[in-house]
């Protein structure tokens, strides 16, 4: 019965004059994302809507399904074009339409007519009312309610055409992708990261992603998982640049020399440093973690100040508020929950103190970590050194 | 110098298995159930192989089904002699250290109002028969046991679980899980009162995606499978030829100087004994020597953790496994070694080493080599 989407976008729509620089970026993003899905389809920008118009069979959950993940997109309406061949036709099409759709339904309802081609001949108003009543004439059943209606039936005369829909499928939201510029998500295997990365894209952000794996203390399986999970997110995101960096030597060597304690303070901070190197080489403007405040030693508020005080590119932490619950159910949103559960290590766990810090001072943390002024540096640039970078899509 | 010693997981396929199975493939490609000359061909490598398996396992062509694996011989067994037998009684006997293929497979029955008693083990990984003795009833229709553990290589007391069995006023049948065994031991269910008998190829040099199960010409089980009435309606399914013919390939070729074979690897095993008492604070849990299974062994390393080790391993191209590698997804604590009183701080932290006859002296020593560089690096970086 569809042969077309109208795509509504919220934010955007303000933009002024770089609208335009946000509608192309969506229409960009919604070709590739189409790309793979059964039919063939035409984006067309007209009067601030974009409409995609499948030419021929096409698959109609896919296609929703694939529009569901482009940020920028608030709401998919699938969406009647009828030619406008004056009045009466017009409400036929829209009888027809209210067959297919409501056929027996007991629902409250409002006509909500827009007149962009001024030159029509009837006005809103009048559209309104003359196809109201021929509802109510043709289904029993309905009930008109202006003020809070189960169905809003939409009629956008435009020069041209005429849409009718009804059914409004929520889209994600958000800004387009690659409208914010580049950041560098800092990647494990657990629930958090690939949530707060997904979060930020959701503003337009490209992502690229850190992992720090640390052999023979994290297997080759935990790697695998988070390639499966930057796999999982990019399906929103676009294509993640991957960047593995050999962490181990450096977790030894803070282990061989700092108070146990603070070793994971220590170990973040440097996790932080060495993220923000890749940040600036790979022309990301700020990095992205997955804490979020309390939830384990590492993450109280004096934890994060002194992991923090490492960085001078801005952190953004979109979990910082939230509770755990809250992002397991985006995360099981965006499929990644199952695979963020397997149980392999990941590098932060493995040595953690029996008894960590809660309250590091950034200034005793610091202290610690001219014990490990003779050598740090250069291993810094060796981890550098081991750096895999892997393109997921 | 890479050194696998993941036997009991799964096998490199022998090369006269893979070119028979090419040409299976490719040549003899046939559906078995076909009329004409193409399905008679493939046929015969049933054929080939139902008759090497009766002859090796000393019992009829027609007691012999090809399964997709051990999990399913092991699920057919159990499941279908039970639910075939239920009238008699609906108490089956297992063991606390099955493989899951058949734990589950109790769990599934116990849903369907049967009643299931799991044997202890004792320190060595054996089930005690005086358990056995307690644990029968009037009730009872099924008694299935491993023959090697997998985990510790424990062998079972087969032939006198058999004979308690047989000396029951009532017909209980039973049941053995031999994917371990099979391929080092001569098995021979007729003489030794064995009913069902499960064998996988991929534990032997054979491929994956294929298994028998030996049934007993008198047994009545009910079929899990429902399809096309293959292999005497209690097998749907087109057969799976070229694994058909790979299984009977790689146990024929198991089977050609089967002593010789054998007695290389309690050597072998030996030299890996010997070399692991060896080292400080390490533990081989279980029997040692002829009094256990000649290719699997379960070494204790104080200190270290398990998934560590076997990494650090590998880095050194040493493959092996942290307790059993079946429930892959699931690092828990292996159930045999909690049930053999394994301590508590070193069940996590337990390899088990598993060889083949492909397996190589250099293998072995390389194996201990690493190990004594690794360990006393490895206890240094522990959680304080």
């Amino acid at each position: 019965m569809f042969q077309a989407f109208l795509i509504k976008y919220g934010e955007i729509g303000v933009k002024g004059k770089n609208r335009y620089v946000f509608e192309d970026a969506l229409v960009a993003r919604m070709k590739r994302v189409l790309t793979p899905v059964d039919g063939t389809f035409k984006i067309t920008k007209e009067q601030g809507r974009i409409y995609v118009e499948a030419e021929g069979a096409f698959d109609y959950e896919e296609t929703v399904a694939a529009l569901q993940r482009v940020f920028g997109i608030v709401g998919i309406c699938p969406v009647v074009l009828a030619d406008d061949k004056g009045f009466e036709a017009l409400s036929q099409d829209v009888m027809h339409y209210m067959h297919r759709m409501y056929e027996g339904a007991e629902k409250t309802f409002k006509v909500h007519t827009r007149r962009a081609n001024k030159n029509y001949p009837m006005t809103s108003p009048e559209v309104n009312e003359e196809i109201g009543g021929r509802i109510l004439e043709e289904f029993p059943n309905l009930k008109v309610d202006v003020h809070d209606p189960e169905i809003m039936l939409h009629i956008e005369l435009r020069s041209g055409h005429i849409n009718i829909y009804s059914e409004v499928i929520p889209g994600p939201g958000g800004m387009p992708l690659g409208t914010n510029g580049r950041s560098m998500l800092l990647l494990s295997g657990g629930i958090d990261s690939p949530v707060a990365g997904y979060m930020v894209a959701k503003r337009g952000v490209y992502i690229d992603a850190t992992y720090f794996h640390a052999p023979p203390y994290t297997s080759e399986r935990a790697k695998e998982k988070v390639v499966d999970l930057a796999r999982k997110i990019a399906r929103y995101t676009g294509p993640i640049r991957l960047h593995v960096i050999n962490f181990t030597d450096i977790q030894m060597y803070i282990y061989d020399h700092c108070p146990h304690d603070e070793l994971t303070i220590i170990m973040r901070r440097y996790m932080m440093r060495i993220a923000q190197k890749l940040a600036e080489d790979t022309g990301c403007l700020a990095l992205i973690t997955g804490e979020s405040i309390g939830q384990v030693a590492s993450q109280t508020v004096p934890s994060l100040a002194a992991t923090n005080d490492v960085c001078t590119l801005p952190v953004f932490r979109p979990l910082i508020a939230f509770d755990k619950e809250d992002i397991v159910t985006i995360a099981k949103k965006i499929d990644t929950y199952e695979t963020s559960i397997l149980p392999y290590e990941d590098c932060c766990t493995t040595f953690v103190a029996k008894h960590p810090v809660t309250k590091p001072q950034v200034e005793r943390i610091r202290k610690s970590e001219l014990l490990l002024s003779e050598k740090i540096e250069a291993m810094v640039r060796e981890a550098l050194s081991t750096e895999e970078v892997l393109e997921i899509s | 110098m890479e050194a696998y010693l993941d036997n009991s997981a799964t096998t490199r396929c022998m090369e006269c298995v893979t070119d028979k199975m090419v040409r299976v493939m490719r040549e003899d490609y046939g559906n078995p159930s076909s009329l004409h000359a193409r399905g008679v061909e493939a046929e015969h490598y049933i054929k080939e192989a139902k008759a090497f398996f009766a002859e090796n396992l000393k019992v009829s062509e027609k007691e012999i089904y090809f399964t997709s694996g051990g999990t399913e011989s092991n699920n057919l067994a159990v499941i279908g002699a039970a639910l075939a037998n239920q009238r008699a009684g609906k108490h089956l006997i297992t063991t606390d250290f099955e493989h899951p293929s058949v734990l589950n497979a109790m769990k599934y029955l116990e849903g369907q109002g049967f009643r299931v008693t799991y044997l202890p083990v004792d320190r060595d990984g054996v089930v005690p028969l005086q358990a056995l003795q307690e644990a029968l009833c009037p009730e009872t229709i099924l008694v299935s046991v491993m023959y090697v553990n997998n985990e510790v290589g424990a062998v079972q007391p087969i032939r006198e679980i058999a004979r308690i069995l047989k000396g029951q006023e009532k017909k209980i049948l039973f049941h053995v899980d031999a994917i371990q065994a099979y391929g080092k031991y001569r098995i021979h269910p007729g003489r030794e009162g064995i009913d069902l008998l499960s064998v996988s190829g991929h534990k032997i040099h054979g491929p994956k995606g294929i298994g028998l199960l030996y049934v007993q010409e008198k047994v009545k089980i009910r079929p899990i499978l429902f399809g096309g009435e293959q292999q005497k309606g209690l097998r749907s399914g087109t057969e799976n030829v070229p694994g058909i013919a790979g299984i009977a390939e790689a146990a024929r070729a198991c089977y050609v100087e089967l002593d010789e074979k054998v007695d290389r690897l309690y050597c072998l095993k030996d030299r890996f004994t010997e070399g692991i008492r060896k080292l400080d604070q390490t533990v081989i849990n279980g029997r040692t020597g002829r009094d256990s299974a000649p290719h699997i062994v379960s070494v204790s390393f104080a200190g270290v953790r398990s998934e560590v080790l076997l990494h650090a391993l590998e880095e050194k191209g040493i493959y092996v496994s942290a307790g059993s590698a079946c429930s892959s997804n699931k690092p828990a604590v292996s159930r045999t070694l909690k049930a053999m009183g394994v301590e508590k701080e070193l069940l996590g932290s337990t390899l088990r080493f598993s060889f083949s006859f492909e397996t190589t002296e250099e293998e072995i020593d390389h194996c201990l080599g690493a190990l004594n560089d690794l360990l006393p690096m490895l206890r240094r970086y522990v959680r304080r």
